[in-house]
């Protein structure tokens, strides 16, 4: 059963990593669209998934954050990728599934994933 | 909306815009007086009478300050499908109070879902913001509050992954342990 003790080893366990991500300003920040539109289109598992994913790889200069509603309903699930001296990256239509990839590929190794952004969408 | 959780996360979404810092999610399911209900309550700027006769409808949103929109109406809809209803109390510069009532046994009542998710979600993205919940199956109570957490956690913040993997694991137990799932250890 977990309990609230738990934590105080996880605070000794994620100190480093602060300590690490306070020091770096190169940090990349994933954006997922939490409005209405987003939640109803899968946003959640969306988001859960990132979580999920960059704590699995250890990755400490991630931070995973949520907006509002960019007023491109249609394609929700959407996920913006912001690193440092890039331009931003916009991703539509997401599902957990693509998840794992866009960590690996893009956030990782910093490829962005082509086929799943906004300009693969025929905007 | 498919789920119950997935309009819990958007209802609390509204707490978070008008500016909440405590926000209390409660949930109660009793099966012998077959009701399932949930509250959302929280201390943001809150809506005059007017915005809270308004909100029900699904063509109202304020956009600018992106106080609400769909959220409350879709909720309407799902909980007035099972003969509930949804109650709104606010007042301007005081905060918002919203609980929608279901009946636990209707065919047309949406499953819960996963709340160890919503929480997590809210949880995680919303650090500043102090998070009370509550959960009560046919008398078992399930509860925690944020604000418990950050003191042990001191300086690592809520949003940092590997608490929030834990924090999932957390109430997904805890949920679990209430509707009986679980062995009391």
């Amino acid at each position: 059963m977990k309990s609230l003790a738990e934590l105080q080893a996880l605070k000794q366990k994620a100190i480093e990593n602060v300590n690490l991500r306070k020091d770096r300003e190169d940090g990349v920040r994933v954006v997922v669209g939490m409005a209405t539109c987003g939640i109803a289109a899968g946003a959640r598992p969306v988001m859960t998934s990132f979580l999920e994913e960059i704590s699995k790889r250890n990755l400490n200069n991630v931070a995973v954050e949520q907006t509002g509603c960019i007023g491109l309903c249609r394609l929700e699930p959407i996920v913006e990728v912001y690193t440092p001296g890039q331009e931003k990256v916009t991703y539509v239509k997401m599902t957990p599934d693509k998840v794992a990839r866009v960590v690996s590929d893009h956030i990782v190794n910093g490829q962005p994933v082509a086929e799943y952004t906004i300009g693969a969408a025929g905007m | 909306m498919q789920e119950i959780s997935l309009n819990i996360l958007d209802i609390v979404q509204n707490s978070v815009r008008a500016g909440a810092d405590t926000i209390r999610v409660e949930l109660f399911e009793d099966i012998p007086s077959d009701v399932l209900s949930f509250s959302v309550e929280d201390n943001g700027c809150g809506m005059d009478e007017e915005m809270v006769q308004r909100v029900m409808d699904p063509f109202v949103t304020t956009r600018t300050t992106r106080k609400v929109g769909m959220g409350i109406s879709l909720l309407r809809s799902a909980a007035q499908a099972t003969g509930g209803d949804v109650e709104l109390r606010s007042k301007v510069g005081e905060g918002t109070f919203i609980k929608a009532t279901f009946s636990h046994g209707h065919i047309d009542r949406q499953p819960l879902g996963n709340m160890a998710d919503t929480m997590t979600s809210l949880i995680s993205m919303n650090g500043h913001i102090d998070f009370y919940y509550k959960h009560t199956y046919n008398g078992e109570v399930f509860e925690f509050n944020t604000k418990e957490m950050k003191e042990i956690l001191g300086e690592v913040p809520l949003s940092d992954p590997t608490v929030a993997a834990w924090l999932r694991e957390f109430i997904g137990e805890g949920i679990a342990n209430i509707y009986g799932g679980v062995e009391e250890s």
